[in-house]
């Protein structure tokens, strides 16, 4: 046990009180030191910072708006409809919570696409912080999962005809695919078993998950320390210190980060207030025209879109046709080939039919008779006489991509094997091919909002690709170039 | 008989691809291209399935007057086949009627004000004489938004370009939603009209391209008083499709004021802090 501190019987009402709970809760003032008064931050920051705490501020209004709806929201396919419209009149206020959740929602992933934008910036993933951004990646991927799931409640053509599409993606897997659909919808269409399910994911499973990733979140990084815009350690053996072994270039999170960040805040509430009074259709992106029509499950929307946050992975799904599983098929063997050039022989074996096993799945015999006509009747008289050999489908490679396109992120503190953390100190052409990256995701993401077309398919193709080549290929290009020399020092110029 | 193809509205995309100098573009001009054609076509989300453009509505929710008479016309004509089964007649009293007023002249006898808008029609019936179930009402200016504008702009666009149709079972067809299922309504208030075209060479094609209206039989009212009509009862359904969203305006006004402030304060409490860190 702690030692028990006795304060003078003078002493303040205020002061004996702390000390009555210090006494008998040392570890909420403890916490208290190590994530706030003491918890030192480098004094640089800049405006990508502000993001965190923007999605802790989220994450909490979406929480309490949750909450205030789930007391008149009814989970059943004949109600939820009509329950939301009553929310939205006969409920005082109702527009507003309803208003603010689902804006929020947006904003949730407008808040966390930039915060992940920081942390690729400034190389907030690289050593000793990898935890930090795993914990993230799957703090993102539950927040999908919270967002696919929450679009079902309210019962609307989009809200339905969404999850029909997305939950038949999952019917392409191989093998076990309609299956799994089914386990997923627990009916053989989007029906009632649906949303019931949804409903109770929405609003416990994910929200304990997520709520269990944040706290793993930032203990991963208060133990490590925050990362700055210019990639230098703050708090290492080297770094500068001050008499109390306090850093000389950190400074308590508290104040001046809480005021920092309710400045943030402000600046926030604004726009997000704005949106929620003026526009909270945003001309259909955060609320699409489609959902104000009941479910009908006998009546296919003309176009079914996701909501804007998912539309760059979306896009990247539809990207995978089988001609373009084709191309993927030839880059893996050509990848296995090149690699098992440099490996010890034992391997090289091993690599090359890895290789071919995957371009073969990934429909590389039909697709090379689709190719080169004058291969058609081999590849085809292969295929008759093995017809596993015609590879999966296409849609479950799209399905691969799409998760892919997330999953991939995971493995960031380890594909960049860039000398510098931070983009201020890369070459100057990194600069240019985060900004392609960054236009291509946005291209991504409005391609995926339009009904498909040819040569918007093209684009995503090309864009797709641009996408993994970025991630898989960084192990070799974030090598190039000459990084300029990075300061002892953080950067900091006094307000 | 064949039915006109009127007034077709090519895309950009579709325009610059006829035109044919994709391939004589340098790359960049094709990346900057493409991305002012996706955001110019950010319309193109919703969208159009081509067809006619919508006429803009008038946005009279403000107006109590023109609202009270759009719930008259909507109680007397829209809500004997299609309900607005979210809407309860007492919220009425929001756009300045009473209670009584409610009762006395909107609900029939056996009704109570508390009580949703119901219509009265069978279902089965309705999809006999129509094809199908007259959709709700309740949120209709929400759902019928899209890239032709605002749902309130079709619904105008819609209760305004009905014409007689031998061929079709109830004797009308319209121009915003061809085929369409239900009869002209107010026909009597509008009188008949039909669409007139005119011949177009388009690609090589005669199309027909519309070009505006001739009266047959006149109506009881102008077609000045009657596009004022549709305009109340279009901005009811608007009203209607969101009874809060005035309100939602005017505390935001508020709401923003509050945070301009708010955050003043705390722009100066941020820099009252961080003015000795060096």
């Amino acid at each position: 046990m702690a030692e028990f501190h006795e304060v003078s019987p003078n002493a303040s009402a205020g002061e004996k009180l702390t000390n009555w709970f210090e006494n008998r809760l040392p570890t909420a003032f403890e916490a208290y030191k190590v994530h706030m008064s003491e918890y030192y931050a480098p004094k640089n920051f800049n405006f990508w910072y502000i993001f965190g705490s923007l999605a802790m501020l989220v994450l909490v209004i979406q929480i309490v708006t949750g909450i205030f709806l789930v007391m008149h929201y009814k989970p059943d396919a004949a109600l939820a409809f009509a329950s939301v419209e009553y929310i939205m009149r006969d409920v005082p206020w109702g527009w507003l919570v309803r208003v603010m959740h689902l804006t929020c929602a947006s904003a949730f992933f407008v808040v966390v696409y930039l915060h992940m934008f920081r942390g690729l910036i400034y190389g907030s993933y690289r050593k000793p912080r990898e935890l930090v951004w795993i914990f993230g990646c799957a703090i993102f991927l539950c927040l999908m999962a919270e967002a696919f799931m929450g679009y079902l409640l309210p019962w609307g053509q989009m809200s339905y005809w969404g999850a029909q599409v997305i939950v038949n993606l999952f019917a392409a897997v191989p093998f076990v695919g309609p299956d799994l659909a089914l386990l997923i919808r627990g009916d053989f269409v989007v029906g009632d078993a649906t949303l019931n399910r949804f409903f109770s994911f929405h609003v416990i499973a994910v929200p304990l998950v997520l709520l269990g990733l944040v706290v793993a979140h930032l203990m991963a990084l208060h133990d490590v320390g925050s990362n700055n815009p210019d990639g230098v350690e703050i708090k290492g053996p080297t770094a500068p210190k001050d008499a109390k072994g306090h850093p000389l270039d950190g400074i308590p999170f508290h104040p001046y980060y809480t005021v920092h960040d309710i400045f943030g805040v402000s600046m926030f509430l604004m726009v997000f207030t704005a949106i929620i009074f003026f526009a909270p259709e945003v001309g259909g992106y955060f609320l699409e025209y489609n959902n104000f029509i009941p479910a009908d499950p006998f009546k296919t929307p003309l176009h079914i879109a996701p909501v804007w946050y998912f539309t760059p992975f979306y896009s990247m799904l539809r990207a995978v046709t089988s001609e373009m599983a084709t191309v993927l098929a030839l880059i893996v063997l050509a990848a296995a080939f090149f690699s098992a050039r440099r490996l010890p022989s034992a391997f090289r074996g091993v690599v090359l039919v890895v290789g071919l096993a995957v371009a073969v799945m990934l429909g590389l015999i039909p697709g090379l008779g689709n190719l080169l006509p004058f291969l058609a009747p081999v590849t085809g008289g292969l295929l008759k006489a093995v017809p596993l050999l015609g590879g999966i489908d296409a849609k479950f490679w799209g399905v691969v991509a799409m998760g892919g396109g997330v999953v991939i992120l995971f493995f960031l503190p380890w594909l960049d094997n860039s000398a510098v953390k931070s983009i201020r100190y890369r070459p100057d052409w990194h600069k240019y091919l985060y900004a392609i990256f960054v236009l291509n995701f946005l291209v991504l993401g409005y391609l995926g909002m339009l009904p498909p077309s040819s040569i918007g398919g093209r684009v995503s193709q090309i864009g797709t690709l641009f996408y993994f080549g970025f991630f898989l290929l960084m192990p070799w290009w974030s090598r190039i170039g000459t990084p300029k020399q990075v300061p002892d020092r953080v950067t900091f110029a006094a307000h | 008989m064949e039915r006109p193809n009127r007034c077709r509205i090519v895309s950009p995309l579709r325009r610059i691809e006829r035109k044919n100098d994709m391939k004589t573009m340098g790359f960049s001009k094709k990346v900057v291209l493409g991305l002012m054609l996706a955001f110019g076509l950010t319309l193109g989300v919703h969208a159009n399935e081509g067809g006619l453009a919508w006429d803009k509505a008038p946005n009279k929710t403000n107006d109590m007057a023109a609202l009270q008479n759009g719930a008259k016309l909507f109680v007397n004509y829209c809500l004997n086949c299609h309900s607005a089964a979210f809407m309860r007649f007492n919220r009425l009293r929001d756009i300045g009627l009473t209670d009584q007023q409610i009762k006395d002249n909107l609900l029939f006898t056996t009704e109570k004000v508390g009580e949703t808008m119901k219509a009265a029609i069978d279902p089965k019936q309705a999809k006999e004489w129509f094809g199908g179930n007259p959709p709700d009402l309740t949120v209709i200016a929400r759902s019928r938004a899209g890239a032709g504008g605002s749902g309130a702009d079709y619904l105008y666009t819609y209760m305004r370009t009905f014409y007689p149709d031998a061929e079709k079972p109830t004797g009308w067809n319209n121009l915003a939603f061809p085929n369409v299922g239900m009869p002209h309504v107010l026909w009597e208030l509008q009188g008949s009209r039909k669409p007139v075209y005119d011949t177009k060479e388009e690609h090589g094609h005669e199309v027909q391209v519309f070009k505006g209206w001739e009266q047959v039989t006149p109506g009881t009212m102008t077609p000045l008083q009657y596009d004022q009509a549709v305009g109340d009862l279009v901005s009811y359904l608007q009203w209607m499709g969101e009874p809060a969203q005035n309100d939602r305006v005017r505390v935001g006004v508020w709401v923003l004021l509050f945070l301009g402030l708010f955050t003043f304060i705390a722009w100066r409490l941020n820099a009252a802090f961080w003015k000795d860190v060096k």
